[in-house]
């Protein structure tokens, strides 16, 4: 198929149709993926597309250049014992931490991805949320991981989240633009499909649950919703948006139900970190322990598995 | 301005692998006789018929083909059973052995998911998370009945009826067993039961449950064989009441047999339930609806969700949506855990589906059918939509039992409710919307025995179930279905 370019238009928020969502109906989807069963080589296989799909992330106050660097080295050598291996999609750190961890992964395919916009809460003004993004950028980073203002969105303001992420995306330029939308803050699923939709016709390439921060994070009902707002966007337009599940999501198996999830709904086309990221730290680890545990027959200690 | 760009470079093709349910466990019986007064009978014609696995043609078991005079040993059987014993015996006593039957059927859910799979068709994820658990469940609640009946009728004196003949059909041959005999137990009444022909297995494994449970010899008696069997416990003099479950036609033939007797009836035949949407219903949750409504147990479900009235605001939508949904099912193997839509239950039942689905492209009604290959032995139906449908058509009138949905539009809610009741079915009804007040509307307007609003095809013991009309009569489940099975004064 040829790449085709398509020019997104501009809808007014006011006019997305986002449809109701019944969280009891949307429990019982959920419960039929989780009940997929995943065996064998689909189960290999599919361990390893999730591994080549994580955003190995570190957004802590106390963040340093130190620890930064180990993390990078973590995601270029995920477990050297095993020649086989798919490196993580990128590394996503804070804005100061850009440069450096640009430095430490430069040719080796391995994205930077920066949160910005006054990340986690998002209270700040614009100007300071395009500054934040502008530095990012200037630093190196090929993604941005933006949050939305969900204050905004509580009390009804879409047009204002609309038009800041669409500021934000004009900022971005050929950076790619994740948009966070602190689902953990929405409270229903109503919301988390009515922001969806605004921050997709905004202009994200790629839709975000959580900051990591927050819990609930990334449930398997709200990666759902996401997803099924993604897909009526594309059986719409033909245009394809990424989807980045985030926080909460640490074994292989809950990793294995968002493939089986994507999969589903989207088709096999999604699955490749262009379309589909985990935002996760410990996730690796233990994707690698099962993976091990598959090639060897038996499982080893978590001591087997670095921890940067 | 945002450009994307599909990508096809990466695309990984990722499949599941068999994962196929362990038969290893589960022993039948090269060939199973009848279960007569707590003992394995051969049948008095020496007759023996064959059970088949649907899905691959195989030959499963032979069983018994029980006559006029096996039926005669089994009620004779059940009548000293209800005198001597059942009828007589403490109701808390009665509440033990009916708990009893019900954990062993626990214990051994594997085996019976297993052998409802095999001998059905049905795939093992509903055999094992539906079927076998709500059979347990039936047990259960109706076990808990037992001394607590005068509550349940209030200042009524509550008598047992005496012996009950129960037939029984093949779309849901445990659960319907349990359906049965739960409450007839309860209520102190023994049972003379017909497994459906094409699934007598998990009854016998179940006659094999009682048996281990220590229930009185002739309490329970199962009694396999055909419609002659059947015919043979309808017409027998000493059955005090039956209950049937099966097709309209022969509901109707049992009705005329019984006109003139003492005996009591419940019927629960067959449907064309009218699954509803608004346009404000929670769109993608109603997509799952009407797929659960109608391909659940390849449609094989008396109140499948069959006649389908979306409002024609949003049909377009919906139908992609349906459309789309239908191509991500899985239709193979009903042993995979992966497999959605298994196997048909039979030749003959492949043939009528077969026989609608021509009579739709006949009546000129646009077919569709996702891609899937289908196994080559074996009885397997692609799912199947048929849109531009009138209420005039046959396709949306007659019971196709089988994976096959007829898509109707229209405009307002006194259209659809006129035309909801427009069938001389009245099962179930399912109502998509938003809207609580409408919900409420409707399900008073709907001439149907069960009405499911933003949800369909959800059992539940306590919850009771039986039609309208020529859906039959007589409530089956809860406090209503104990009344099925007593005599009040």
């Amino acid at each position: 198929m040829k790449n085709k370019l398509v020019k997104k238009e501009i809808i007014h928020p006011d006019n997305i149709y986002s449809p109701s969502i019944d969280k009891v109906g949307v429990e019982e989807r959920v419960a039929r993926f989780q009940s997929r069963s995943i065996k064998n080589e689909s189960k290999l296989q599919g361990l390893k597309i999730a591994l080549n799909m994580i955003d190995l992330t570190t957004l802590e106050g106390k963040d340093t250049p130190g620890k930064v660097k180990q993390m990078c080295y973590k995601a270029l050598h995920l477990h050297d014992v095993h020649p086989n291996l798919p490196s993580v999609a990128a590394v996503c750190v804070y804005p100061s931490m850009v440069r450096i961890a640009k430095n430490e992964v430069k040719g080796t395919g391995v994205k930077v991805a920066s949160v910005s916009t006054a990340f986690p809460s998002g209270q700040a003004p614009l100007d300071v949320k395009i500054r934040d993004t502008q530095f990012a950028l200037d630093e190196g980073a090929d993604e941005i991981d933006m949050v939305i203002s969900r204050g905004k969105f509580l009390s009804g303001e879409y047009n204002f989240v609309f038009d800041e992420i669409a500021k934000i995306k004009e900022t971005c330029g050929k950076a790619r633009l994740k948009v966070i939308l602190e689902t953990g803050e929405l409270a229903t699923l109503d919301n988390v499909r009515k922001a969806s939709d605004i921050a997709i016709y905004a202009g994200a390439d790629f839709i975000k649950t959580s900051t990591g921060k927050i819990q609930p994070a990334a449930t398997m009902q709200v990666t759902y919703t996401m997803l099924m707002a993604v897909k009526d966007y594309y059986d719409k337009t033909g245009i394809m948006i990424g989807m980045k599940p985030a926080g909460g999501i640490s074994t292989s198996k809950l990793a294995l139900h968002n493939l089986v999830m994507v999969k589903e709904i989207l088709g096999n086309a999604w699955l490749t970190n262009e379309w589909f990221r985990f935002g996760a730290s410990s996730l690796a680890n233990d994707i690698l322990m099962q993976i091990m545990k598959m090639e060897t027959g038996v499982y080893q200690s978590s001591d087997y598995f670095s921890i940067d | 301005m945002a450009t994307k760009k599909k990508n096809t470079e990466h695309v990984s093709d990722w499949n599941y692998s068999p994962s196929l349910e362990s038969t290893s466990h589960l022993n039948l019986k090269k060939r199973y006789d009848l279960f007569i007064d707590g003992k394995w009978v051969k049948p008095s014609s020496g007759v023996y018929f064959k059970t088949i696995n649907p899905a691959n043609e195989e030959i499963l078991a032979e069983v018994a083909h029980g006559n006029q005079d096996d039926v005669d040993k089994a009620v004779k059987a059940a009548r000293k059973a209800y005198t001597d014993v059942w009828s007589i015996m403490p109701p808390a006593e009665r509440a033990k052995y009916i708990f009893r039957i019900a954990r062993l059927m626990q214990e051994r859910a594997r085996e019976l998911a297993v052998a409802e799979t095999l001998d059905a068709g049905k795939t093992i994820r509903e055999s094992r998370d539906i079927d076998v658990p709500l059979a347990c469940n039936y047990f259960f609640y109706y076990a808990g009945w037992a001394d607590k009946l005068e509550y349940a009728f209030p200042n009524r004196k509550v008598e047992s009826l005496g012996v009950a003949g129960q037939i029984i059909p093949w779309n849901f041959p445990l659960l319907m067993a349990a359906w049965k005999i739960a409450p007839a137990l309860a209520t102190g009444n023994t049972v003379v039961l017909k497994p459906a022909e094409t699934t007598p297995l998990t009854a016998l494994i179940l006659a094999e449950i009682i048996e281990e449970s220590g229930l009185p010899a002739g309490v329970v008696n199962i009694v396999t064989g055909h419609g002659d069997t059947g015919a043979a416990i309808v017409n027998h003099p000493d059955i005090d009441k039956i209950a049937f479950t099966g097709s309209t036609n022969v509901g109707k033939i049992i009705q005329k047999a019984l006109a003139g007797t003492s005996k009591k009836l419940t019927l629960e035949l067959g449907g064309k339930s009218a699954n509803i949407i608004f346009d404000d219903a929670p769109i993608d949750q109603a997509v799952e609806g009407i797929v659960n409504g109608i391909f659940f147990n390849q449609g094989h479900v008396c109140c499948a969700g069959s006649r389908l009235y979306v409002q024609e605001s949003v049909a377009d939508l919906v139908i992609q949506k349906l459309k789309s949904r239908m191509d991500s099912l899985y239709l193979g193997n009903p042993l995979d855990k992966n497999t959605d839509i298994g196997a048909i239950n039979s030749k003959e039942q492949l043939e009528t589906i077969h026989k609608y689905i021509k009579i739709g492209k006949q009546e000129g009604a646009e077919m569709y059918q996702p891609k899937c290959s289908i196994p080559t032995k074996g009885f397997y139906c692609a799912p199947t939509l048929f849109i531009n449908v009138a209420q005039s058509s046959v396709i949306a009138q007659e019971e196709i039992f089988g994976p096959v949905l007829t898509i109707q539009t229209f405009r307002t809610v006194d259209e659809v409710i006129q035309k909801a009741n427009n069938s001389p079915f009245g099962l179930a009804a399912g109502v998509w919307t938003d809207k609580g007040s409408r919900i409420f509307n409707l399900s008073s307007k709907l001439r149907a025995g069960v009405i499911w609003a933003n949800t369909y095809n959800k059992f539940d013991p306590t919850s009771p179930f039986g039609g309208y009309k020529e859906s039959g009569f007589g409530r089956e489940g809860g406090l209503h279905g104990l009344n099925s099975y007593v005599k009040l004064s």
